[in-house]
């Protein structure tokens, strides 16, 4: 269970997270929606453990455990994973040979065997096929020359493929076509109801289409504003974030 | 990445700082024609090589030490330098892995290399330069039998001086530098290829050296040749133990490949870099070149150097026939005060003579790397073509990347490419990595990793995994 309290972060001189309170479980998906700059990116990458944001107040914690005082790769150990809104290019390493060091990397901080190359082949053959991803991504070099659609689907094979416990997507459905979306939903929606939450941040409501979340929330001004079920993601996209109680 | 971060790393020791206690026999430090005469006599050598070493003696005392390179050093006393330095084993030399000291064994095994076991399983032969002497060589017989001589220098010259007369300073004369020619004077030991007509090497052949006494300078001379149609893929990879004074290393290699030959030359040199500033390194300035005689013959030249004080080598290919190939890929890592001045010279004299030349800088700490490369076509090579690739990634903000590319055209057929990025380990990649579950080292390595993959992919397998292993050392804690 994700637990934040009265989180506060500055990025420079400017708090953008004024004391903002969430409560995610296991088995639960939530959709976290607000008018630019409302501090909804901050929030992710705050939990991920990105540099450049100062927490000044609150608790972050997960199953319990603090999480704000952990290293990034120590997070992901925990099972926090983050979807990227822009994901980051490392020319001349492959796809594969990235995926499985980050897999047998988080299996060994966990006391777990790391993966042979068979096994772990068959899991990211599985996971490409279910996403209807060609096999040349395998070998392709992570994110190089990848459009801006097939940057998010491979954000999502490393989701499949690592199936963290926690998986915050930063504005996945930005610059998807329709038949993306819809793969990239199917792949979000395959970790629902077990172990795994998820947070999703997005401007529209359609992602929420195809991903249908167990409570959306609306985040303003660095707080959470309001907070509802699938129905109030629909009211924002009807009436606007003023109508909800939230200002730009 | 932080400065700090930066320096903690620069501050660990060298993982192979250590010094073998094998008794020794060396000469006491000083050079003049006695010396000279003394080294010979004491490897038996025939007159004309004693000759031809005074020679080069006596050119070499007429020359002036090159000052035109970027790298800085305090001057080299000469005359502080021991000439001869023999582990005492040589004369009765082993004839099996089982009569090597086993102290050398051990310092293999230290090096992560462990002799027996490469030699066993990985079906390598092994000629190891042991200070100057070779002490241990294996698969002799099976290299016997298809005609493919490899011994160490000295034998090869008792054994088939006719072929080392042939060849010996027909790539590199004794005039060639400054190095080259003290080199030439006082060469101590080294390897010896030669493969006939038509063989292909049926394994890859490998020297390790070390440099291994207090302040005994190494000569080195390496001669390799293929004749027509031959091949040969040639590993070499050296360390050193950690001391508190320079050490000169200038060795010479040569390559001859006749007409449809081909060698591929491999290094792996990882000698000891100097504390964190700059004290005590290697220096490392070595005279490499090949020669593509015959028409259709090919010299690749793939080096992987993370050691030295200063590193300061050309490795090049004369292009002579026509359709010949020459390449060069290069890794070379530069941390804490270490210099580098490396890169290639691509002499096209043939016609359809192609090159290419992909180097791959990195700096970390406060080091200073350059890349110097020559690229002439001559007037009669016609349809030449060269492509070059220079990329430096700099790692932290106080390490320097140059490049200078010279290229002399003669011909108005030619194809002459440049390209040169400069680039950073970017934060955004590194948190990315961390993000995934890698250790900020772990990240910063794979990305390092990915941007040398065009030249790790020239290595031989087992020297890739080598390569990386070493670069992940050499970078260690680079970051923060």
């Amino acid at each position: 269970m994700l637990e934040i309290h009265d989180l506060r972060v500055r990025v420079g001189d400017v708090e953008v997270l004024k004391g903002l309170d969430l409560v995610v479980r296991r088995g639960e998906v939530h959709a976290i929606m607000g008018p630019n700059g409302a501090g909804k990116s901050t929030l992710a990458k705050v939990l991920a453990g990105a540099d450049g944001y100062e927490v000044t107040g609150g608790t972050a914690t997960w199953d319990g455990e603090d999480l704000l005082g952990l290293e990034p790769e120590e997070r992901a150990a925990k099972g926090v994973f983050l979807g990227f809104q822009y994901p980051v290019e490392i020319p001349g390493v492959s796809n594969a040979y990235f995926l499985r060091t980050a897999l047998n990397a988080i299996r060994k901080a966990r006391g777990e065997e790391e993966l042979g190359a068979p096994a772990f082949l068959k899991l990211l053959k599985e996971a490409m096929a279910f996403l209807e991803m060609d096999d040349s991504f395998r070998n392709r070099f992570v994110n190089v020359g990848f459009s801006g659609g097939e940057k998010k689907r491979n954000e999502i094979l490393q989701l499949l493929v690592l199936r963290p416990a926690l998986a915050l997507l930063d504005e996945t459905d930005s610059g998807l076509d329709v038949d993306a979306l819809r793969v990239v939903s199917r792949g979000v929606n395959s970790l629902r109801g077990g172990e795994h939450a998820v947070v999703l941040v997005t401007h529209y409501q359609r992602l929420l289409d195809h991903i249908v979340p167990d409570r959306v929330h609306v985040l303003a001004g660095g707080r959470i504003v309001r907070s509802g079920d699938k129905d109030l993601a629909l009211q924002v996209e009807a009436h606007g974030y003023a109508d909800v109680g939230a200002s730009a | 990445m932080s400065d700090q971060a930066i320096d903690e790393h620069l501050r660990k020791a060298y993982e192979h700082g250590w010094v073998t206690d094998i008794e020794s026999d060396t000469f006491p430090p000083g050079l003049n024609e006695e010396v000279i005469a003394a080294l010979s006599a004491r490897k038996g050598e025939p007159r004309w090589l004693l000759e031809w070493r005074l020679k080069a003696y006596r050119h070499w005392l007429t020359m002036t030490e090159p000052s035109w390179q970027k790298p800085h050093h305090e001057p080299i006393d000469y005359q502080s330098i021991s000439y001869f330095s023999a582990p005492k084993s040589k004369d009765d030399a082993p004839k099996s892995l089982d009569e090597v000291d086993p102290k050398l064994l051990e310092t293999y095994e230290k090096l992560g290399i462990p002799l027996a076991e490469r030699a066993a399983l990985a079906g390598v032969a092994v000629d190891a330069v042991f200070d100057s002497v070779s002490v241990a060589t294996t698969f002799r017989e099976e290299l016997g039998r298809a005609g493919v001589i490899f011994m160490s220098f000295s034998e090869a010259v008792k054994h088939h001086p006719e072929l080392v007369k042939r060849y010996l300073g027909s790539v590199v004369p004794i005039y060639d530098n400054y190095y080259a020619a003290l080199n030439s004077a006082v060469f101590s030991d080294g390897s010896f290829v030669f493969v006939p007509k038509g063989v292909r090497c049926p394994m890859e052949l490998s020297t390790y050296f070390r440099i291994n006494e207090m302040n005994t300078g190494q000569f080195e001379r390496t001669l390799i040749v293929v004749e027509d149609g031959a091949y040969v893929s040639y590993l070499e990879g050296c360390t050193a133990p950690q001391r508190d004074r320079n050490q000169l290393h200038a060795a010479v290699v040569e390559l001859v490949a006749e007409g449809n030959g081909e060698i591929k030359y491999s290094t792996v040199q990882n000698w000891f870099p100097g504390d964190e500033e700059g004290r005590g390194g290697i220096y490392n300035f070595v005279t490499k070149r090949g020669i593509c005689k015959g028409r259709g013959s090919r010299i690749s030249w793939t080096q992987v150097e993370t050691g030295s004080a200063i590193t300061w080598k050309y490795p090049s290919v004369i292009l002579k026939g026509d359709d010949t190939v020459g390449e060069f890929y290069s890794v070379a890592v530069t941390a804490n005060r270490q210099q580098a001045d490396t890169g290639t010279k691509m002499l096209h004299v043939g016609k359809n003579t192609r090159s290419v030349i992909v180097s791959k800088g990195i700096s970390a700490g406060r080091a200073d790397q350059s890349y110097r490369g020559l690229v002439r076509v001559n007037k009669g090579a016609d349809n030449a073509r060269n492509f070059t690739q220079c990329d430096s990634l700099l790692l932290g903000d106080r390490c320097g990347a140059h490049t200078f590319p010279y290229i002399e055209v003669k011909n108005p057929t030619a194809t002459v490419e440049h390209e040169a990025t400069t680039s950073k380990v970017s934060d955004e990649q590194v948190f990315y990595l961390r993000q995934r579950g890698l250790s900020e080292e772990d990240a910063v390595n794979l990305v390092v990793n990915g941007f040398c993959k065009d030249v790790f992919k020239q290595l031989p397998m087992e020297f890739a995994v080598e390569a990386q292993k070493l670069l992940a050392v050499s970078l260690e804690g680079s970051v923060g």
